[in-house]
C-alpha cells in the first residue's frame, strides 16, 4: 500500500504536525508527500530529507499559494488513483481540506485518529475524549486525519527522496484570499512545546494573565495556553485555546492555573505526561486528572514558583 | 436571499457520557439532549443576518429520530422561519448527512448554508466541508466573522496561527466557530409561537439519497484512566516532586 500525505506549510517551512503524520503513516505503507504551493520548491526539498518519505510530489501554481480547500482538494483527487490512504495532520489545515477530498472521492474519512490498528482499522476519540471508538472500513480508499500529539515526529535523515513535479489542476476561483493575521510569538509552538503553562478565568484580567504567566513560561521555556473562559474574556488570543474545540496538546508537563477542569478543556490536555493544577477550590474537577495539585491563591503561588524555578 | 441552517440533536455538553459495559457504544438512554452548541451559533448567525435585512428566509433542517423535532422547534423559536425534519432511525455519519443535505440544498436553493464546525458527540468536523464539495461551492470553515454582500460573503476564519479572511462566491457553505456570536436565550412566548411555524417531514427515500457505505464501529472503550495524583502543601514540595519526576 502507498499513502499520500498532504503537507501543510507556509511557503517557507513545513508545518510541524505534518512530521507526526509522516511518522504515523509509515505504519500503512510507502509514504509519498504532496507539497503544493507557489514557489515552494524549498519546502519540497525539506520534505525530501525526512526519514520515511519515499517520494515528494511537487505542484506549483499561483492558485495554490494560499492552500485554499477549493484549489487543493481537486489537486489531491487528481493524484489519488495509486493511493490507499490520503492523509493529513488534524490541524486547522487538514480539517479544512481533507473532508472536501473525501467527499469528492465519495469515501469515508476517519478524523483525528489516535491509533492505527491496521490499514482498515483505526481508533479515534469521541464525546470530547470521554470515549474511544474503533472503526473499520473495507473501502479501497480512505481519508485520514491524524492527531499529531498521539504520534512521534519524523526527523530529517541522510537520504534524499526524489522530487517529482506534478501537473497543476485548473484554478477553481470559487474563493479568494483576502488576508491573514498571525499571532506573533517567540515562544515554542503550543502543540509542540515540551512544557505548557495554561491560565483560566481566575487570572481575572488580561494584564494579570500576562503578568503572572509570561514570567513562569519564560522560566520554563514553555508555550502559553488558555481555557475557553480565558479566551472569551480576551485574556489570551483564540489560537491559545486548549480543548475539544481548540488545540489538543500532550506536553511532558502541563500547568493548569486557575482552570476548573471542564470536560471540554480536559479533552485537550489529558494526554499530557505530568499535569500540575493550581486552584483555590479544593473540589475543582482539574484535581481529578492532576498528578500534582496545589490548593491556594494563584496570585501568591505562581510568583513564588517562578522565583524558585529561576534560582534552580 | 435564503439561508439554510443544519442542526443536530446531541447529548448536552455538560453531560459526562459513560461507555456501555459491552463496548457497543456510549449510554445515551437517559441523558439530557440539546442542540449541538456550534449549531446554535449557526442559527443565531442566520437570524442576525435576517435582522440586518441581508436575508429574507431561514430554513432549519435536522436529520434523525423523531425527537429531532425538539431542536428544530428551538431553532424556530430563535428565529428560523420554517423547518424540515428528515426522520430516520438509521445511523448517519458525516458522509450520509452531507449527501442528504446536498439534496435539500438542491431543492431549496439557499444562497448561504450555515453549519456548526463539529458535533460534540462524534467530533468529526466533516459535514460542512463535504457538503461544499458535493455542491461544488466554496467553503469557509471555523468562521468567527461573517459579512454577507450581494454576491459574495467575506468570512474571517480561526486558523492555527491566528485569523484568515476569505471572500467566497455565493452560494457558499460556512461552518461556525465558538467565537462567531453569543446565541440568544429562547423566551417562552417565542417557544409557544414556534409551535405554529411550519415543520415539514421528509424521508431519505423521498429525497432519493443512497446513504450506504459508512464506517463500521467495532467497539467503544473508556479512555485510559489517569492515576490519582497527590496534593502538595507548598511550592518547594511541588518543585521537589517535579524534579524527582525529571519534568524540570
Amino acid at each position: 500500500m502507498t499513502v499520500l500525505i498532504v503537507a501543510e506549510h507556509d511557503g517557507a517551512q513545513l508545518g510541524v504536525a505534518t512530521l507526526n503524520a509522516i511518522a504515523a503513516a509509515q505504519k500503512l505503507g510507502d509514504v509519498h508527500v504532496l507539497v503544493a504551493g507557489a514557489g515552494c520548491l524549498n519546502v519540497a526539498e525539506q520534505v525530501s530529507k525526512i526519514n520515511g518519505v519515499a517520494k515528494v510530489l511537487h505542484a506549483d501554481a499561483a492558485h495554490f499559494a494560499e492552500l485554499l480547500a477549493e484549489e487543493i482538494a481537486p489537486l489531491v483527487v487528481s493524484l489519488a488513483v495509486p493511493y490507499s490512504h490520503l492523509v493529513a495532520a488534524a490541524s486547522a489545515f487538514g480539517k479544512n481540506i481533507m473532508p472536501r477530498v473525501a467527499a469528492l472521492l465519495d469515501c469515508s474519512q476517519v478524523s483525528d485518529l489516535t491509533e492505527i490498528v491496521d490499514g482498515k482499522t483505526f481508533v479515534r476519540p469521541i464525546y470530547a475524549g470521554n470515549a474511544f471508538t474503533t472503526v473499520q472500513s473495507d473501502e479501497p480508499k480512505l481519508v485520514l486525519t491524524i492527531r499529531a500529539s498521539a504520534f512521534p515526529a519524523a526527523v530529517a535523515g541522510s537520504l534524499n527522496a526524489p522530487i517529482e513535479a506534478v501537473a497543476a489542476t485548473p484554478a477553481q476561483n470559487l474563493s479568494r484570499f483576502v488576508g491573514r493575521e498571525l499571532t506573533v510569538s517567540d515562544r515554542p509552538e503550543l502543540t509542540q512545546a515540551r512544557v505548557v503553562v495554561s491560565g483560566g478565568r481566575a487570572l481575572g484580567s488580561a494584564e494579570q494573565f500576562n503578568a503572572l504567566l509570561t514570567p513562569l513560561a519564560d522560566a520554563l521555556g514553555a508555550a502559553i495556553g488558555a481555557s475557553r473562559a480565558a479566551v472569551d474574556a480576551e485574556y489570551a488570543p483564540n489560537d491559545a485555546q486548549v480543548g475539544q474545540t481548540g488545540k489538543i496538546v500532550a506536553p511532558e508537563l502541563y500547568f493548569a492555573i486557575g482552570i476548573s477542569g471542564a470536560i471540554q478543556h480536559v479533552a485537550g490536555m489529558q494526554d499530557s505526561k505530568i499535569i500540575v493544577a493550581i486552584n483555590k477550590d479544593p473540589d475543582a474537577q482539574i484535581f481529578n486528572v492532576a498528578d500534582f495539585g496545589m490548593v491556594g491563591d494563584l496570585f501568591e503561588i505562581v510568583p513564588e514558583l517562578t522565583e524558585k524555578l529561576k534560582s534552580i | 436571499m435564503k439561508a439554510l441552517v443544519a442542526v443536530k440533536r446531541v447529548v448536552d455538553y455538560n453531560v459526562k457520557v459513560r461507555v456501555k459495559a459491552d463496548g457497543s457504544g456510549v449510554d445515551i438512554g437517559n441523558v439530557k439532549m440539546s442542540m449541538n452548541p456550534f449549531d446554535e451559533i449557526a442559527v443565531e448567525e442566520a437570524v442576525c443576518l435576517k435582522e440586518a435585512g441581508k436575508i429574507s428566509e431561514i430554513v432549519a433542517v435536522s436529520l434523525g429520530e423523531k425527537k429531532c423535532e425538539d431542536v428544530l422547534r428551538t431553532a424556530l423559536a430563535m428565529g428560523a422561519d420554517r423547518a424540515i425534519h428528515v426522520e430516520t432511525d438509521a445511523e448517519l455519519d458525516s458522509r450520509a448527512v452531507s449527501k442528504i443535505l446536498q439534496k435539500m440544498v438542491q431543492n431549496e436553493q439557499p444562497q448561504i448554508i450555515v453549519l456548526g464546525k463539529q458535533a460534540i458527540d462524534d467530533d468529526a468536523n466533516q459535514t460542512a466541508q463535504r457538503l461544499a464539495a458535493l455542491l461544488n461551492a466554496p467553503q469557509a470553515t471555523f468562521a468567527s466573522k461573517v459579512e454577507l454582500g450581494a454576491d459574495e460573503v467575506v468570512v474571517t476564519r480561526e486558523i492555527d496561527g491566528g485569523l484568515e479572511t476569505l471572500a467566497l462566491k455565493l452560494p457558499a457553505v460556512i461552518s461556525t466557530d465558538l467565537r462567531l456570536n453569543e446565541p440568544r436565550f429562547v423566551k417562552l412566548p417565542n417557544l409557544m409561537a414556534a409551535k405554529k411555524k411550519p415543520l415539514e417531514k421528509q424521508t431519505i427515500e423521498d429525497l432519493g439519497v443512497d446513504i450506504s457505505g459508512s464506517l463500521k464501529t467495532v467497539s467503544v472503550a473508556e479512555p485510559k484512566a489517569r492515576q490519582a495524583g497527590v496534593k502538595v502543601a507548598n511550592v518547594s514540595e511541588l518543585i521537589e516532586k517535579l524534579a524527582a519526576a525529571k519534568a524540570i
